[in-house]
Order: C-alpha cells, then structure tokens, then sequence
C-alpha cells in the first residue's frame, strides 16, 4: 500500500505543474504564432517559419509613436505620483489627527474603484472645469490618481519604521528642515522611493481601462494594442507579445543573478 | 489643533508642512473629489442636445439611474456581470488558495524563488496580450478546437466564444495574480507550529485549512476577492477581445454611451458600478470581519 504521503505529495506535485502549464502555456502558444508564415493569428496549420511579423510590426509608424506617448506618460506619472504618495505618507504616519480614518479611506480609494470610473471621471472633470479635452495630459491625471495611492502605501510602510530620534538629533545640533529633510529623511526613504518609482512606471505602461476613457484620440501602447486586437487581428500581435515577453524573462533572469551576487557577497 | 498645527511645523517647517498640504490637497481635491462630484452632476443630468446646456431643461433629474430598470436589455446585462464576476472571484480563490500557500508555507529556498519568479513573469505581460492569447485558444480555428478535432473527439468546432465561458475563463487567467499575492501575504505571517502543532495531535488537513489557515487568512482573502471581484467587473478588455455579441459587459455599455457622446447616461452607469463594487467591498468587510487598514496593506 502507498503511504498517504506520497500521495500528498503526487498530488501536489500535480497541482504545481498543472498551474504553470495553465499560467504559460497560453504565453507559449501566443509567442510560437508569431513566427508562423500565417496571415491569420495561428498555432496551427503551421505553414511555415518566418520572422516577417517582426518586421511588419517595427514598420507601423503608430505603433512608435503610441510606444513614445507610452514612455512620456510614464514619465510623468512617475513625476507626479511619487511625491504625493511621499507627501501623503509623511502626513499620515508623522501626525496625529482625528479625521486620519476618514482620511485614509478617501486617499486608498481610488485603489478599490475600477479604473474607467476613474479614466471617465478625471475625463469629465478637465473637460468641465479647464475644456481640456481628452488627451495625453488627462490620461496622466487618470493613471496618477490611483498610482498616487500605490506609491503611498509603499513609502508609507517604511515611513513607519523611521526612528524619529535621528531628527531630533539633528534639531538639537541646530539643523534647519530643510537639512533634516535632504540628509535623514529622504535617504531613509530611498529604497521606498525607488521601489514606487519603478511601480508608478510599469503601471503606468501597463494601464488600459482608466487610459482608455481619459486619452481621447491620443493612443499610448495598451490602447494601440487594444484598437489593434479589436480590429484587424494580425500575427504582429504575437511579434509584440513575443518581445514583451522575452524582456520580462530577461529582467526576470538579471534580477535573480543580481540578487544572488548580492547574497554571496554577503 | 492648535497642538497639531505646532506639532507640523515643529517636524516639517512652515514650508515644509505647506508643501505637503499643497501637494496631498492636490491630489484629494483634484483628482479624487473633484471628479467624481462632476461625475455625479453629470449623472443627474438630462442628455441634451449642446445649446440646450444650462437651459430650462437642465434640471436634476434621476432618468438615467431609471434607464437600468425599464431598458430589460441593460439590466439583465447588469445582473448578469455582477453573477459573472462572482464566479470569477470565486473561480480566482479557489485556484490560487493551494499555490499561495504552498508559496507561504511549504517552499523553501530555490525552488520558493522559481515559483515566485514563475507566478510574477505573466503578469508583467500586458493584460490585453494575456486575453489575446486565450483568444488563440479557444477561438474556432484555435489551438482548442483543433486539438480536439485532431483526436477525433469532435467533428466540428466548438464555438467557445458563444457564452460567458471564455470571458469568465479569460479573466481568472488574467487577473490570478491580484488573488494570489493577497493571499500569499496573509499566510505567510501564520506560524508554522500552529500547523505542525495540529498535525501532531491528528488533525486532517482539511480540519488544519478550515481551523487554522484560513481563519489566519481572512484579511488576505478578503484582499483578493475584493480586488478581483473589482477588476472583473469594471473589466473592459477581456469582453471587448473575448466576448461575443451574446457576452456583453456593463462596462461595454458605459462605453457605447460615451461613444454616442451620452456622457450623461455613463456617468449615472459609472456610480451605479462605483455602488456595487462599494457593496461589494463592505460585505466583504462584514464577512470576513476586517477593517479598511488591513485591506490596503
């Protein structure tokens, strides 16, 4: 008789590569279509190997131009989301008020809401209150609202661990708040800083349904990659996830060697 | 107050305490409030032709709210994505509940990181790539259909697109990882000697799950539900890339409106969204006993 560990353990095993096959083997399928010579996205009848797609995606102008707005957006998303996650976490975690609860709940909101509510409502808003029109400006706005509330849960949990006394320190021997807050402050912040940068801009790149309602005509690389597999579906698609795909087993592959040299050094 | 206000300036300085009012003042006012009031105005608002705009017409009315009861077509729509995204929830939680604890409690070392780099690489593919590939799969001349064919199992191809199947399909895949890293937090912090503790003195695992983790879970739980229950139905990707004309999505009507320029029709359909999700996360905050503090950790 098999002992009821090993089925235990053939079970979960089963489960494990279960789960993975279901996780990449959709990735799979997507990524070999892209080098099949098939008009229509396909994995089979296979007819042929090419490389043809990547050529006709890296050819559309709009697709260059939609990866440009994507970079400037993130860019300024990052630009505007990390401060006020900074200046929101140092509010909450330094001072005592009554309204902290109420507060919070009105500042991790945007988190909880689906992304079109709000894409429509900061639409609705720069068109009522500036007669801004939707565009790259509105998708910032849309994408920074809850960014913002990312950015500030990540700085907030290390602002919590700050040992006030450094800063006290630093007032007694005379220092402005200007010194405190360039010397202690935010070099403790730092990794937190980082870490929201680097957050703030993959969201932002990443970002279609609050994008969507706010850019107007304006297109970043989600909503080209939508209109694209809305439309006329071609295998350039597949060229494009491919790539996506193989920078983020790259990143993924860089990040694991870098932390085990880092592990070793220590 | 007084205490307060000495309390900031002492910390930040006058400037100091200004610019981060300035700048959280920003954000709550004119990101956050700001717009949704408008949205809220428009939502009360009659849809009127440009120049009759803040005429003898424009008065608060509750019309478009009442569009969702008398149009059959759009409420049975609404019912049908709030039943859909709960068996997306659902779906989500049972199928990430064994990986984030395995994740939590009983990988180590290696193998711990590989999982962890495996469950983070598809996520960082944009989420309408991650539907299009479902599309591959189960669309008639997909990887799906064909494969059965192949084995002779059916004649013709199945039509897998036709219901709800491969929205609800498409968006468990896509949205797996906003359940599991919710869940892997809450397990992760339960000593494991509570579990080996039970074990000794005989309990099954069913009996350790239902008695010991998932009571240590519950605010994970509740993250996780929340945030795929949300994501599920304020989903605008998945059924406009998956769907059919027989799988229409609340969030698609919201759209049409704002592609007919009725803006007032979708911001009444955008509250009456924002108000389920609302509901949604209060009862899971009654449910699972957990407040707004252990939900955005």
């Amino acid at each position: 008789m098999i002992s009821s560990r090993v089925v235990l353990k053939l079970a979960i095993g089963s489960y494990l590569v279960l789960f993975f096959v279901y996780l990449f083997l959709p990735l799979v399928f997507m990524s070999v279509v892209a080098f099949n010579t098939s008009t229509i996205p396909q994995v089979t009848p296979w007819e042929g190997f090419t490389f043809n797609w990547f050529r006709v995606l890296f050819a559309d102008s709009q697709m260059w131009d939609a990866l440009i707005n994507s970079f400037i957006v993130a860019f300024f998303v990052v630009i505007i989301s990390v401060p006020i996650g900074l200046a929101a976490s140092l509010l909450l975690t330094r001072l005592q008020f009554k309204a902290r609860n109420s507060f919070y709940a009105i500042l991790v909101s945007p988190l909880l809401m689906p992304g079109i509510i709000i894409g429509i409502s900061t639409f609705l808003f720069w068109d009522k209150a500036f007669h801004l029109s939707g565009g790259l400006w509105t998708a910032i706005m849309a994408q920074s609202t809850f960014i913002s509330g990312y950015c500030m849960l990540l700085i907030m949990a290390r602002a919590q661990r700050f040992n006030k006394t450094q800063e006290d320190a630093a007032f007694d021997l005379g220092a402005t708040h200007r010194q405190v807050f360039l010397k202690i402050t935010l070099p403790f912040l730092k990794p937190a800083l980082i870490t929201a940068a680097a957050l703030a801009f993959m969201q932002s790149f990443e970002n279609y349904n609050s994008t969507l309602f706010a850019i107007g005509f304006e297109q970043t690389l989600p909503i080209y990659i939508g209109s694209k597999l809305r439309s006329f579906i071609s295998p350039a698609m597949n060229a494009l996830a491919c790539i996506f795909i193989l920078i983020t087993i790259t990143g993924a592959v860089v990040y694991e060697v870098m932390r085990r040299r880092e592990a070793i050094k220590r | 107050m007084r205490k307060l206000r000495q309390d900031a300036i002492r910390q930040f300085g006058t400037f100091g305490i200004l610019l981060i009012l300035g700048t959280v003042g920003f954000w709550v006012i004119c990101m956050i409030l700001l717009p949704q009031l408008i949205m809220i105005d428009y939502s009360f608002r009659p849809f009127l032709p440009l120049r009759e705009i803040g005429g003898p017409e424009d008065n608060y009315t509750l019309k478009n709210y009442m569009v969702l009861f008398t149009n059959e077509f759009h409420r049975i729509i609404f019912i049908k994505t709030i039943w859909a995204s709960v068996i997306v929830t659902v779906t989500a939680l049972f199928v990430c509940y064994p990986i984030s604890f395995y994740l939590a409690k009983v990988a180590k070392g290696a193998r711990f990181s590989l999982i962890l780099v495996g469950l983070i690489i598809p996520y960082w593919i944009n989420e309408l790539l991650r539907i299009f590939a479902w599309q591959l799969i189960l669309s008639d001349a997909g990887v799906l259909n064909q494969f059965l064919l192949t084995i002779n199992i059916i004649a013709d191809p199945i039509n897998f697109r036709a219901g709800n199947g491969a929205v609800i399909m498409g968006m468990v895949y896509a949205y797996i990882l906003f359940m599991v890293f919710p869940l892997y937090n809450a397990m992760e912090s339960l000593d494991r000697n509570q579990i080996d503790a039970a074990h000794d003195l005989g309990a099954s695992w069913p009996r350790i799950h239902w008695h010991i983790v998932i009571p240590h879970a519950k605010p994970g739980i509740a993250v996780g539900c929340i945030m795929t229950f949300m994501l599920a139905a304020g989903s605008i990707a998945a059924p406009q890339l998956l769907g059919s004309p027989s799988s229409f999505w609340f969030t698609q009507i919201i759209y049409t409106n704002f592609e007919t320029a009725n803006w007032n029709q979708g911001a009444a359909y955008s509250m009456v969204l924002a108000g389920l999700c609302l509901i949604f996360i209060f009862s899971m905050m009654k449910i699972f006993k957990v407040n707004l503090r252990a939900i955005a950790k």
